[in-house]
């Protein structure tokens, strides 16, 4: 219930952040909205003895288009990610996974950038990131890199993201008027999914899965099937083609991968992407 | 460790950390086991306040760490190190039972209470029909909002002073008097608001004895709160038992004998929940009327929290069985669920009813119940729309469950309830109750029976309640008893002090007694015939002062329990793919006598039908095969939520019972003791037409899933 | 370290641990215990007070994450004697027994509405996904937040 103690940094700009995390190395984690990472301090499965809170960098918050992509500060939290009226025009995929997120208060609090960094693949948006292609921009002491999306989640838990760096803005395509569709099975409203499918179509189709595998992935087996003209239940018999997906208290692996295949037809069919 | 020996315990990192007043062990602590409190459990079996020598389950206390401050207690358990033996693990209770290992040797086995009755080989040669069916009505979690939580402080003068969040204080207060040996008067425990208890909150827990023994050693005030993780496996669990059922009848509808064996777990340490399987045997034929009914029951000892008596307490176990008996019975034979349960059920004219089990019921019209529920549910035109969707045969399938049941209500030996009533020269009154409400609303309902003898408003009665100083006896609030008890002695109580008040206001107006009437309008005294000479409450209670003033102290007595009864009918929806089920429509009719109060009952059964529903759909509390929980935060057990629940249907039904002046039974408990089988059933119907007979609870969407698989690829290898 | 935030209208400054959580700042530290905890993994919504006048679960905050936020709890919805329309309709509706949820699902209920000033009964309920409750079913929970809705100001804070 009480995290263990720690030191507490507040970063006044994202170049402080930086500095800080240098400076302290792996015993330093940050603080955004804090809803992946107090959870497991206060369960003392994570106890990072310098916390950088970059909470109050409102500069990072923002729904911006730009061309033909939508750029997403990192810290903008799940709730301005549900209503933001440029994503419902642009990605609304990514506005809808937003609000499905845990519940309303967490949605207040959590961060879309907290939320890819802590790269759980049970987390929805990571799924809808690999879904649209997302591009992520990260700032480290060696300055600015980008990455894919489909590169950046390489481990359970573990991300792209170097302990030196702040992720601080994601790019995804412009997908307007392309079908999509987000299917959550869970057991209660507030629950993690037991599987999830993030799929949009369109000119540039993608799926991404939730709590199919240790890292959140793209449904590339189904991708390639969509691409050689395979109708929408055909192309979601693919679906666990493979995967590995984990067992745990509300399924098997194989439960999940029928799940999946529920989920990836009926995907595909509201997001009419055969 | 669920079981192992404790071979060393090193507390001495702890005791250098910041805040430490002191660790202690059981070695440290000169207390007794706590007695089961339950009759026929064996000494051996009585559960140390401490872990001694061996821990019995994941939970188990080991060490209380002592901290001047909240946030370094955490820190400084971390540095107390116990080095454990493991010992062979048994947590199926199949496994306990044939006692391979022992979690007491010396009691040489782990049956903890024994109800066994051999079954008549004869039992079923009448029958045409029979079925069998193994049944889980799996472990749950009670979940009160508030976790356990307590305080204790020693005055100088030696007296014992406890906060305890507890559903009976004044049991507590007995127990910790036994315990320290001190006089009843020597110990005051006081139940401020209490965050709910469902049962799981009635008798002191060893921690609760821990809190009050380091006051005592300290010389200081000391408090405990748990935290939601520690409550799950340390505040006892619900149910918890394997049912095999056997039913047996005609092919004309007709059910002629039912057997129903059950294995109770009780947990590690056995107490009430060893019980329970006595009350699941004598409420085993529920509302029918079975001429041979036959019940076996024993519980075992496993290495996980114990069993208590959550919320129906053995009577929920017995009616999901003979409802999922009924629902197979009639699969078995093609007949409607309901017909079948109208053809068998006992009908109103036969009260006071007394079971092939022993129990007499008091007053009943479960055909009335069923007929509303039906009714009011449109029972014919779900079938129809279940017959379209059938036809169709799309994924989403509906599924109509419906149950009849019949509970047990007040059902302690002790039946009666503690009351003082007395008006003051204020003109005022005061309840004193030995209830102890945590949300039933004892206050409001007490005033009100109060009120309607004594003729003073609402609003000028106070209810003093959960204080063992302020009240002098109690048996608290469980088992669905507090109105039929507790506001019976104030309804008595309130009508013996407006006679005496009538003796001395006829006094006062030198009036012949029995010519004084009270005007409960007006709150005054007067001769019949002339209400403008009256005396008031105020008037008569002052006059009263120097006579010891105008009090009534009483316990009732009722002649014995109450059952009350009612149907439920459930609505779900399946999605045949996924397996997921949604729970839609909920009908109740829960019949527990005179209403006293319509929105306080209500409020009753909403919670219970929810509780109901939960065990059903979604909650079950699991272990893995070492015993470890694995469902111990509200984030992996699924404590139900409101998107998981319409809104209820509410249908009304009140046969007042003639065990008591207010015809009141008990309604607590109803709800989640009807809910469950008709929903568990509802999910069985609601995939019957795919060849599905039976799905065990939690009805999950895997479980669905598999059921459905392995009911198709039965199908396919015919 | 320094702590300061202004709770329920009043500034208050205290020197805390950074790892206090909100939840203990504004009951142990602060001293209004109307909010209440009922779990350690942020499900139960017990602890939901409001930061800047949105529903936030208090145990899954830092109390120096909250420096110079206006927080409201449970204590700072009624006028005085004038309860808050949200507590009326609660009240009115029985919407709660033993009282532990209560002050965590009013102030979830007050922040869905200023979000759905006129919700369904499916979307009162999916707004209180957060929040959960052992005694009442959430039935009379869901009517008196349905109630409030109609209210004037039962959004107000």
């Amino acid at each position: 219930m009480i995290p263990a103690a720690f030191d507490y940094r507040r970063a006044q700009s994202v170049d402080e952040a930086v500095g800080l995390l240098t400076e302290h190395g792996e015993d330093a984690k940050l603080l955004a909205g804090g809803h992946s990472l107090l959870p497991l301090m206060k369960l003392r499965l994570a106890a990072p003895s310098v916390l950088v809170d970059i909470g109050r960098l409102s500069d990072l918050s923002y729904v911006r288009a730009n061309g033909d992509t939508v750029a997403i500060g990192a810290l903008t939290r799940h709730r301005d990610l549900e209503i933001s009226s440029v994503l419902h025009e642009h990605v609304p995929l990514l506005a809808h996974v937003a609000g499905q997120v845990g519940d309303p208060q967490v949605r207040h609090r959590g961060t879309i950038g907290g939320s890819l960094a802590h790269g759980d693949p049970a987390s929805d948006l990571p799924a809808a990131c690999l879904a649209l292609g997302a591009t992520f921009t990260m700032v480290g002491p060696q300055g600015e890199r980008e990455i894919e999306a489909a590169d950046f989640f390489q481990g359970f838990l573990e991300t792209a993201l170097g302990p030196d760096e702040v992720l601080t803005e994601i790019r995804v395509p412009k997908a307007d008027g392309a079908g999509w569709s987000f299917q959550k099975f869970n057991r209660r409203a507030q629950d993690w999914a037991i599987v999830g499918v993030a799929a949009v179509a369109g000119s540039r189709p993608g799926i991404g899965l939730v709590n199919m595998g240790s890292v959140p992935l793209r449904a590339t087996a189904v991708e390639a099937a969509l691409a050689a003209g395979a109708s929408a239940s055909e192309a979601a018999a693919h679906a666990a083609d493979g995967l590995d997906p984990p067992e745990d208290l509300n399924a098997s692996p194989e439960y999940r991968r029928h799940l999946v295949r529920v989920l990836v037809r009926r995907a595909l069919e509201e997001a009419g992407a055969a | 460790m669920a079981h192992a020996r404790i071979v060393a315990l090193d507390a001495g990192g702890a005791l250098d950390r910041p805040g430490v007043v002191a660790v202690y062990t059981a070695a440290d602590l000169d207390l007794p086991p706590v007695p089961a409190g339950m009759p026929g459990i064996p000494e051996s079996m009585f559960r140390p306040v401490l872990a001694q020598d061996v821990v019995r389950f994941v939970g188990e206390p080991v060490a209380v760490v002592l901290t001047e401050e909240r946030y370094q207690g955490e820190d400084a358990a971390e540095a107390v190190f116990v080095d454990y033996e493991p010992l062979p693990t048994v947590v199926d209770p199949e496994t306990a039972l044939a006692g391979g290992t022992l979690l007491f040797p010396d009691h040489g086995t782990n049956v903890a209470t024994d109800f066994r009755e051999p079954l008549d080989e004869h039992f079923f040669d009448d029958c045409e029909v029979v079925v069998r069916q193994r049944v889980i009505n799996q472990r749950v979690a009670p979940c009160p909002l508030e976790v356990r939580s307590g305080m204790a402080s020693w005055g100088a003068d030696g007296r014992l002073t406890q906060w305890l969040s507890t559903q009976a204080p004044h049991s507590a207060k007995d127990a910790l008097a036994g315990l320290f040996a001190l006089a009843a008067d020597q110990v005051r425990v006081i139940a401020p608001d209490v965050g709910g208890g469902f049962g799981a909150k009635i008798g002191p827990y060893p921690e609760d004895l821990v809190v009050a023994w380091s006051a005592r050693a300290q010389g200081r005030p000391v408090r405990w709160t748990e935290t939601r993780s520690e409550s799950m496996l340390g505040l006892v669990h619900g149910r918890g038992q394997i049912q095999d059922i056997a039913i047996g009848g005609n092919r004309d509808g007709q059910v002629l004998a039912y057997r129903i064996d059950v294995l109770q777990d009780a947990g590690a340490y056995p107490a009430v929940g060893a019980y329970l399987p006595m009350l699941t045997k004598l409420m085993a034929p529920g509302t029918y009327a079975i001429p041979k009914v036959s019940a076996s029951a024993c519980a075992v000892v496993t290495n996980t929290t114990s069993i208590g008596a959550y919320r129906g307490a053995g009577r929920p176990e017995a009616t999901a069985a003979i409802e999922r008996a009924m629902d197979l019975f009639a699969a078995e034979i093609g007949a409607d669920p309901a017909q079948v349960r109208r053809q068998n059920l006992v009908s109103k004219d036969f009260f006071p009813y007394t079971t092939a089990t022993g129990f007499t019921y008091d007053i009943g019209d479960y055909m009335g119940a069923l007929d509303l529920a039906l009714e009011a549910s449109d029972y014919a035109g779900l079938r129809a729309e279940q017959a379209r969707r059938r036809a169709e045969g799309g994924p989403c399938q509906m599924g109509i469950g419906v149950s009849t049941y019949v509970e047990i209500t007040n059902g302690l030996p002790d039946a009666g309830e503690f009351a003082v009533v007395e008006v003051l020269p204020t003109g005022t009154a005061r309840v004193y109750t030995g209830s102890s409400p945590h949300g039933q609303g004892h206050v409001t309902a007490w005033s009100m029976l109060a009120s309607e003898q004594l003729g003073i408003p609402m609003e000028d009665i106070e209810v003093v309640a959960n204080d063992t100083d302020l009240v002098a006896s109690g048996g608290g609030t469980m088992g669905s008893r507090s109105l039929q008890a507790g506001g019976l002695a104030v309804h008595e109580a309130s009508m013996t002090l407006v006679d005496e008040a009538r003796q001395l206001a006829a006094e006062l107006l030198e009036a012949n007694p029995d010519d004084v009437v009270l005007d409960k309008i007006e709150g005054r005294f007067h001769v019949a015939g002339t209400p403008a000479v009256a005396r008031s409450w105020a008037e008569v209670a002052s006059a009263a002062e120097e006579r010891g003033g105008l009090r009534v102290e009483h316990k009732s007595s009722p002649s014995g329990p109450t059952f009350p009864f009612g149907a439920h009918v459930a609505v779900v929806e399946v999605d045949t793919e996924t397996g997921q089920a949604r729970l839609r429509r909920l009908v109740a009719v829960d019949d527990a006598g005179t209403i006293l109060n319509p929105l306080l009952a209500e409020g009753q059964r909403h919670g219970g039908l929810a509780q109901g529903v939960a065990q059903a759909l979604l909650e079950e509390v699991r272990y893995d095969a070492d015993g470890n929980p694995v469902t111990s935060n509200l984030a992996d057990y699924a404590m139900i939520s409101a998107t998981e629940l319409p809104s209820f249907e509410l249908v009304s039904m009140a046969t007042p019972t003639p065990v008591n002046a207010l015809g009141a039974k008990g309604i607590g408990e109803s709800g989640t003791i009807g809910s469950t089988p008709a929903v568990q059933s509802a999910v069985v119907d609601a995939v019957a037409h795919l060849g599905v007979r039976h799905i065990d609870m939690p009805a999950s969407p895997q479980r669905v899933w598999q059921v459905l698989q392995d009911s198709a690829s039965h199908k396919g290898s015919e | 370290m320094n702590v300061s935030m202004h709770v329920n209208g009043e500034r208050r400054e205290y020197d805390v641990e950074p790892r206090t959580l909100l939840v203990h700042y504004l009951r142990d530290v602060v001293g209004l215990t109307g909010t209440n905890i009922g779990c350690d993994t942020s499900s139960c919504g017990a602890c939901t007070v409001l930061v800047g006048g949105e529903s936030v679960k208090s145990c899954t905050m830092l109390a120096v994450q909250a420096d110079g936020c206006q927080i409201t709890t449970i204590e700072g919805l009624a006028d005085g004697d004038q309860m808050h329309p949200m507590q009326e309709a609660f009240r009115e509706h029985h919407g709660l027994q033993c009282g532990y949820c209560t002050p965590g699902m009013v102030m979830a209920a007050v922040s869905l509405l200023v979000e759905h000033p006129d919700p369904t009964e499916t979307e009162v309920r999916e707004g209180l996904e957060g929040n959960l409750c052992r005694c009442t079913g959430y039935h009379n929970i869901v009517k008196a937040v349905l109630a409030a809705a109609q209210t004037p100001l039962a959004s107000a804070v």
